[in-house]
């Protein structure tokens, strides 16, 4: 009698693995009673049931097996993987066939920053969304975004707001030790902005911005990559021309009005902070470069899913609910009110109605309605990952060359929001590589090296 | 004479007390000027998107003594309220860093008496140690805290060491000296009498130092207080130093001078405990 294989039961029983068929006695493919396999695989059993799913779906698509292997061995497996996952609702099949399991663990503590990019992972805690899902959270004030990376590293936290370029460069061990990190959903998209001091009123022309000292929240995040974007669309090189400086946004507006700095891309209330402090206004919206990118996003660590699959699909419902809830205009103000007190944001309740409202004073004097100044779609598009470290490459921040799809894929867990979203009967949109248009340039996902070749500034040339 | 004295002083306290109210009431004096007479209906919607609602006066920029007055009042008059992990009652935040302090500082402590003892009766560990007391000494809290959190991997336990660290010089250095400079006739009487080193350590030494190594803690405790304040807006979650940092973030002078006010207060009491025990072991010839 032959002993059990100690390789895991995904690696035999993967139905997009090329060279396997998938019609065998047993049905893991080795030469031992399927009754044996069963006793010893009980334990996995979840899994191997969405495997028998998806190898069920392949085998009717693909009744001959020549053709299945040409066809995977061509577009590779995970392509295969999300093309079918796109024609068929294989999520809420593999959701139906599988019950809700007890959650692992329900007291769980969640880091957040008070910004309003955080508003579906804050509003979740007063309006008990997370206590819905039978879930004890602390939602905790974290004083920075390195001190977010090293609790989330130290496993302080269980899973916590992210700037969405962050678990990217933890995975890959860019700017920390090397730990998986995984994003579930974009917290926010749009929101934020460039703020100058009231004293360049007169320089909204970015060239004459040579000298100028600016401040972002972190280096792997998109105020960081925007600014960048933006200044060098205007001939300005961010690392010579300009002085970037990471500050927490708090300081920004203290640093303003000290004028150690002249302006800085940050994250709403901070904007809109400084106008109401009557020391800044609001250059551009990052909505006006690209209109729906990501900024924050929810997520935890590769470790923490695997070893939590039902708590963290508990957390993905509460969070969901709490992302479509704030996508709705009409709930802006109510959620303004909510996310408000000291336990929160602790901040003027005008200036964070302001923000979400999208009316706005914008410290020149007008009133602007922006409905969409700040938006929470919770797709975390792959290919919003590969244009951040298509970023990260072009300004020298990862080296070498970079499997872009297959670090976006791994981070950046598309398949499962939009399981959990069907679940809760919200919309889902189709695809996994929508491009995007950034200041007028259309950002193509399956290019991403000639893309990052593309630009005149940039640490590449 | 002194008592009199005491009373003089005490008036020109008050007197500096009253004179620094008054100017600083005159200087946050409301400008005038505001008005919304001859504003269009837009352009007084603008004034209440700056927070200045017509009538009302805006919170925020710096503080009159009377809005510092109602502040105080508010905090002192709750002191105890828990709003879930990030908004607690004053008195709470300042058990918390009590605690911490008082954690760290014990294990200072612990550590520095013992240690600075051996150095103190050892001319050679005396000279061995001492570079190392040189360089350690002036290191900052907040540069030692990214260490502590990568390499303890747990915040609040990083944020005792990082007091324990800091606390830990001006004890093992004062203790030293201490013991070192015990008078050389009280050690000669205890070699005549032929006591064992622990008697004599315990009987002549400690009683001869005690006064140095309150000193040196004393020292230690008010960096203690100076170090959790840094070290608790870097960590966050609880303490007064927290507290300053969370009312940073929604730029509220008013609250932040408050807890100014507060640390300077229990840093005083904290450093008069000292000086009462220092009095108690002082030998008085």
């Amino acid at each position: 009698m032959s002993k059990l294989p100690t390789t895991t039961t995904t690696a035999r029983h993967d139905p997009y693995d090329a060279d396997r068929p998938l019609m065998l006695r047993c049905s893991c493919g080795q030469n031992h009673s399927p009754q044996e396999h069963h006793a010893a695989l009980a334990a996995q059993a979840e899994e191997m049931a969405n495997n028998h799913l998806e190898a069920s779906l392949m085998k009717a698509l693909f009744p001959v097996d020549s053709v299945r292997r040409n066809f995977l061995k061509a577009v590779g497996a995970n392509t295969a993987r999300a093309a079918i996952a796109s024609v068929l609702p294989l999520g809420a099949l593999q959701a139906m066939a599988q019950d809700k399991g007890p959650l692992e663990k329900t007291n769980l503590k969640i880091g957040f920053i008070p910004i309003t990019c955080a508003t579906p992972l804050i509003m979740a805690h007063p309006l008990g969304f997370y206590q819905k899902q039978g879930l004890n959270v602390d939602v905790v004030k974290t004083a920075g975004w390195a001190l977010i990376r090293d609790k989330m590293l130290n496993k302080e936290y269980d899973a916590t707001h992210f700037l969405s370029p962050m678990p990217l460069a933890i995975s890959m061990g860019a700017g920390s030790n090397q730990v998986p990190m995984n994003v579930a959903t974009i917290q926010n998209t749009n929101g934020q902005a460039i703020t100058l001091a009231n004293k360049h009123k007169d320089k909204r022309d970015p060239k004459m911005w040579k000298g100028f000292k600016f401040a972002v929240p972190f280096e792997y995040s998109m105020h960081n990559f925007l600014l960048r974007y933006y200044v060098a669309e205007h001939g300005l090189n961010p690392d010579t021309d300009i002085q970037i400086r990471v500050v927490p946004p708090p300081e920004m507006v203290a640093n303003l009005r000290a004028g150690n700095i002249d302006g800085y891309l940050g994250p709403d209330p901070f904007n809109q902070r400084a106008v109401y402090e009557e020391i800044g206004f609001l250059h551009v919206l990052t909505k006006d470069l690209w209109n729906g990118h990501p900024c924050c996003a929810f997520g935890t660590s590769t470790e923490f899913i695997q070893k939590n699959p039902n708590t963290f699909a508990a957390l993905y419902r509460a969070v969901l609910t709490a992302a479509a809830m704030a996508r709705d205009p009409k709930n802006r103000e109510l959620i303004a009110k909510v996310i408000s007190p000291t336990q929160y944001l602790n901040q003027p309740e005008t200036v964070v109605a302001q923000v979400l409202t999208g009316k706005f004073a914008d410290g020149l004097g007008n009133i602007r309605t922006v409905p969409d100044r700040a938006d929470f779609d919770p797709m975390p598009w792959q290919s919003m990952a590969v244009w951040m470290l298509t970023q990260m490459k072009r300004w020298g921040y990862v080296k070498g060359d970079i499997n872009y799809k297959q670090i976006a894929e791994k981070v950046f867990l598309l398949t499962d929001a939009k399981k959990h979203m069907k679940e809760l009967d919200q919309k889902v949109p189709d695809g996994a590589y929508p491009k995007f248009t950034i200041m007028g340039k259309v950002f193509d996902p399956a290019r991403p090296d000639d893309y990052v070749k593309s630009f005149a500034i940039s640490k590449q040339a | 004479m002194t008592s009199s004295l005491n009373v003089k002083a005490t008036l020109v306290s008050l007197l500096i007390l009253v004179l620094t109210v008054g100017l600083w009431y005159a200087a946050t004096l409301p400008r005038a000027g505001s008005g919304t007479a001859g504003m269009t209906a837009e352009q007084i919607e603008y004034q209440k998107m700056l927070g200045k609602d017509p009538g009302a006066a805006k919170t925020g920029g710096f503080p009159t003594p009377a809005q510092m007055g109602e502040t105080i009042w508010k905090h002192v008059s709750n002191p105890v309220y828990d709003n879930g992990p990030n908004d607690k009652g004053i008195l709470i935040q300042l058990a918390y860093s009590l605690g911490r302090v008082g954690l760290g500082f014990l294990l200072a402590c612990i550590v520095a008496v013992p240690l600075g003892f051996v150095i103190g009766m050892s001319p050679l560990l005396s000279r061995a140690f001492d570079p190392f007391i040189q360089v350690l000494k002036p290191i900052s809290p907040l540069a030692w805290m990214p260490l502590a959190l990568y390499t303890i991997k747990d915040s609040s336990a990083s944020g005792v060491f990082v007091i324990f660290i800091c606390s830990i010089w001006p004890m093992l250095i004062n203790t030293a000296f201490g013991v070192a400079s015990v008078r050389r006739d009280w050690l000669n009487v205890a070699l005549t009498l032929e006591v064992s080193p622990l008697r004599k350590a315990f009987r002549v030494i400690l009683p001869a130092a005690a006064p140095t190594i309150l000193t040196g803690m004393r020292i230690s405790m008010s960096i203690a207080w100076l170090v959790i304040v840094a070290a608790e807006m870097l960590v966050g979650g609880t303490g007064i130093g927290y507290f300053v940092w969370n009312e940073w973030n929604n730029l509220s002078l008013t609250n932040v001078i408050f807890a100014i006010g507060v640390i300077g207060v229990v840093g005083m009491l904290l450093d008069l405990v000292f000086g009462q025990l220092q009095k108690w072991v002082t030998y008085v010839e």
